[in-house]
């Protein structure tokens, strides 16, 4: 918590650091609710294929979206070994189906790069930036945008 | 409890009063000639007023004095309250309505309306004619009020000369500083209360030259005093121009927690005008009670503790002052009725809770808590059938001990389910109430004559349900003032009744609410619906549609029969929005319509929504739960009874008659083939249509009540799925929307009608 409050004081920012495939991205740490294993959800009809469907969080029923598949890459095969990141997102938990996750960063908007000009959705529909890191590339995605497209789809 | 805490219970209290008023006001109406519905409604807004004014909100309380004025006369017999005058005071009720509503949430009201009240309201008491009739009956004149020293009659009251604030008129007599005599007796609530006679002896003496004298012929000997009671009474001669209504005023916060007479010892050869919330003078001066026993409750204390109660013990003095707006209710009560005060206990009580409608004595508790603790229970549950499950998993031979207690735990939760259940079940009265200002109000616009008939309305339901029930009421019964009910002219041309009758009426089947609106105007004209239909692409030009789907037709986006936007319609509300909302309460809507004769629609409203009876059913390896009030039976096909119909169609024959198989797992896309039907179970349901389908589940696990979980809280609305819950094992299960899977099998896919929903 002291850790947390002297970077934020500092300006600095912490965010959540995940692996789909072989790409990292990453989310602000403030929408991240828990991290949890796997557990098999249950299936909806009618919802986009990146629905996996429902799980039972404590009582709430928590919509699973499978990460890879929204952002339009090949769609995960879940295993117990794939963990779930349950994330605010607006007024709505969501848990996001993610392969690992990797890191937690601390950086300041210098180090944040805006998103390389690449003509594709992907990027202007959730890239928010990258991020260098030891080498690695780790892309910055919003949040939001995965779930107002949900809903806008699904209404 | 701070002052917006206190604030707020004022407010609440404001409602009950206002659902008093416009009660008594509609039973009046009706013929009712009883002294007590006319002394209920002039309470509700006396302590309104009362309590408007401890808040400073000066809007409602000049409104308020306006009114009481007016039904003062009533109360006295000096305004007939015939439908004109009613008509006024209903319309009043309604602005003193608005006018609370902007108090606490702010907003603004039609001034010009309000105004417009008050002057209506003023000429009443002033004994002309209610503006808009000419037969009406003259009000007797108020000029010719008895003289005040009149002994109580026989109804019990004391009919009083009226007070103008300016003395105008032909009244005008001047009153030069006239004397009065004042005994003042405060009981020890006076002084538990915080309130300090010296200090409102101190501010009558800002009145005018004062000579005052304590009487303390009740102080008992040092020994038997009791610190915390009450023994000295004043006796106190003003004399001062301001008039009765301000020594009343210095007593305000005090009235109910003292015995106060005031008596004019000189009034020279003024007519004696007295406050007409007072027809006190006839009441005797009893000391009797406070001195034979000091201690003894009045009922008026009775009440106020009862009330104090229910507030948290803990802040009991600043809920003591809200209480004394209650209290009021009794304590006017029983100077009204000017009887012994002795016999004050018994009227009050009878009083208080004719007021507050309830007989039994409540308490008013958060609406957070009570959510609270039903999700609490719902855990409960969950948690209980959780735990069974897996004993009699790991435990197959069942130790008799467990088996037993889980058994018994199960019936507790059940029962305590129940009973959270019940705290939150209230009667429909209130939104009812509301549908008659509705009516009044489109009445009054359109120019059409309605009555509005109202049945079951005590008929209980969620707290939460009544209150999402009245927006689409609201706009239900605007629809069938606006477009059912024809014109008078119109229907006296067709032979009807002039006046036209809108019947909203509530009643339980089968463990769900149905609420049922009904007009008897002319009905849906069913070309005008099919051709908008066709203009707007819903239908094809050649379709063949049955009376029953054309009606339904008016439930899809953006359709309006009206033709030209009116002041009513066209606000972009339509009844897609309707259906939508009951469909987010779990509810259905149906319509059947007689040209000519009017048209019934039909809601069908789950009693709560938190549990609901399901059958827990296997679908394509999902498990599925389908609400028990839907289904009809249960059969296993056999084959010789499956038909093919068509090219994909299958019926199913039941006793002699054909219906549609519906595979469930197939139209939620949880499979690409159509089931076996012979080696699946059918659900025989009855959509609210009246449309009865074979729904065709793999199998039926059991019936279990469950716990109904949003799935709209986290995601959005799912075609085809009504909402989830958690079932034993702790995996999430589907709650069917059986309607939604009927009118998918009648042609258009989920998909498509909710599409249409979206456009809208």
């Amino acid at each position: 918590m002291t850790y947390l409050a002297k970077n934020l004081t500092n300006g600095g920012r912490e965010l959540i650091a995940f692996r789909i495939g072989d790409q990292e991205f990453c989310v602000n740490i403030m929408s991240v609710r828990e991290i949890r294993g796997w557990t098999p959800a249950t299936a909806m009809p009618h919802t986009p294929s990146y629905v996996l469907g429902v799980i039972n969080l404590r009582g709430a029923v928590l919509p699973i979206i499978d990460l890879a598949a929204r952002l339009g890459m090949k769609p995960a095969e879940p295993t117990v070994r794939h963990v779930i990141i349950v994330a605010q997102v607006r007024d709505k938990v969501v848990g996001l189906l993610v392969e690992a996750v990797s890191d937690i960063l601390t950086v300041t908007d210098d180090n944040i790069q805006p998103t390389p000009d690449v003509s594709s959705d992907f990027e202007r529909a959730f890239a928010r930036g990258v991020l260098a890191i030891e080498g690695r590339m780790i892309c910055l995605i919003e949040l939001e945008a995965i779930f107002s497209h949900l809903e806008s789809e699904a209404a | 409890m701070d002052m917006n805490e206190i604030k707020e219970i004022f407010f609440q209290e404001c409602e009950e009063q206002l659902a008093e008023l416009e009660s008594g006001l509609l039973r009046l109406n009706d013929g009712d000639r009883d002294p007590e519905t006319v002394n209920a409604v002039f309470r509700a807004v006396h302590s309104i007023k009362g309590g408007a004014g401890a808040f400073g909100l000066d809007d409602l309380v000049s409104f308020a004095h306006v009114f009481e004025t007016t039904l003062d006369c009533v109360r006295s017999n000096r305004l007939e309250p015939s439908p004109e005058v009613l008509k006024v005071m209903l319309k009043s009720a309604d602005v003193l309505a608005d006018l609370t509503n902007v108090a606490r949430d702010g907003g603004s009201v039609d001034q010009a309306r309000s105004k417009q009240l008050i002057r209506e309201l003023e000429a009443l008491a002033n004994g002309e004619a209610p503006p808009a009739s000419v037969e009406a009956p003259v009000a007797k004149p108020v000029a010719a009020a008895p003289a005040p020293a009149a002994a109580p009659n026989d109804q019990g009251f004391v009919p009083v000369a009226f007070s103008f604030d300016d003395f105008g008129g032909e009244e005008e007599t001047l009153i030069v500083h006239p004397t009065y005599d004042i005994v003042f007796k405060p009981k020890a609530d006076l002084y538990s209360k915080g309130n300090e006679a010296t200090l409102l002896l101190r501010d009558l003496s800002r009145l005018g030259e004062m000579s005052i004298h304590c009487n303390m012929d009740s102080l008992p000997a040092l020994e038997q005093m009791d610190p915390e009671s009450a023994y000295f009474s004043w006796k106190i001669s003003i004399k001062t121009d301001k008039g009765e209504d301000a020594i009343r005023s210095v007593f305000e916060f005090a009235e109910w927690d003292c015995d106060l007479e005031i008596s004019v010892a000189d009034k020279g050869d003024v007519v004696e005008v007295t406050d007409a919330n007072q027809p006190m003078q006839a009441v005797p001066f009893d000391l009797s009670i406070l001195d034979d026993e000091p201690d003894a409750p009045l009922g008026v204390v009775e009440e106020e503790e009862q009330i104090a109660a229910a507030q948290e013990r803990n802040a009991a003095v600043a809920a003591a002052e809200v209480a004394s707006n209650v209290v009021q209710i009794a304590s006017t009560a029983s100077r009204a009725v000017a009887e012994p005060k002795a016999a004050a206990p018994a009227a009050a009580a009878q009083n208080t809770a004719q007021a507050a409608s309830a007989a039994a004595p409540t308490i008013r508790v958060d609406l957070d808590r009570v959510d609270r603790l039903i999700n609490l229970v719902g855990e409960l549950v969950i948690n209980q059938a959780m735990l069974s499950q897996s004993v009699i998993e790991n435990d197959a031979n069942g130790t008799s001990s467990i088996n037993m207690g889980l058994e018994e735990l199960q019936q507790l939760t059940r029962e305590i389910q129940d009973s959270v259940m019940a705290i939150r079940a209230q009667p429909v009265k209130p939104v009812f109430q509301r549908m008659a200002r509705t009516v009044r109000e489109i009445a009054d616009i359109t120019g059409k004559s309605v009555r509005l008939v109202t049945e079951g309305e005590n008929t209980e339901v969620d707290k939460t349900v009544i209150d999402k029930l009245a927006e689409p009421l609201t706009h239900m019964i605007r629809n069938a003032v606006d477009h059912g009910l024809e014109m008078p002219e119109k229907r006296v041309a067709l032979g009807k009744n002039p006046e036209g009758t809108v019947r909203l009426t509530a009643k339980h089947r089968s463990g769900r609410i149905v609420i049922e609106l009904a007009d008897d105007g002319q009905g849906i004209n069913r070309e005008k619906v099919r051709q908008k239909a066709i203009d707007n692409d819903l239908i094809a030009a050649d379709a063949n549609l049955s009376d029953e789907e054309i009606d339904n037709l008016i439930f899809h986006a953006g359709f309006s029969t009206a033709d030209k936007v009116s002041d009513l319609s066209g606000r972009g509300v339509g009844m897609d929005v309707v259906k939508r909302s009951i469909q987010a309460l779990g509810g259905r809507i149906n319509i059947s319509s007689k040209p000519g004769h009017g048209s019934v629609f039909t809601m069908s409203l789950p009693l709560t929504l938190a549990v609901l009876d399901g059958m827990v059913v296997t679908v394509a390896g999902q498990t599925l739960v389908v609400p028990l009030t839907a289904i009809v039976e249960t059969l296993q096909p056999e084959a010789s009874a499956i038909h093919s119909f068509g090219a994909s169609q299958r019926l199913i024959s039941i006793r002699n008659s054909f219906c549609p198989l519906v595979d469930v797992g197939r139209i939620l896309n949880f499979r690409s083939i159509q089931a076996n039907p012979v080696e699946g179970v059918a659900l025989l349901v009855e959509s609210e249509g009246g449309g009865q389908r074979a729904l065709m589940v793999d199998a039926i696990q059991g019936q279990r009540q469950v716990v109904i979980k949003s799935l709209e809280a986290n995601y959005t609305h799912v075609p085809g799925i009504a909402a989830a819950t958690i079932l034993g094992d702790g995996r999430v299960a589907l709650i069917l929307d059986v309607d939604a899977v009927v009118s998918a099998s009648r042609g258009q896919s989920l998909k498509l009608e909710a599409s249409l929903a979206a456009a809208g």
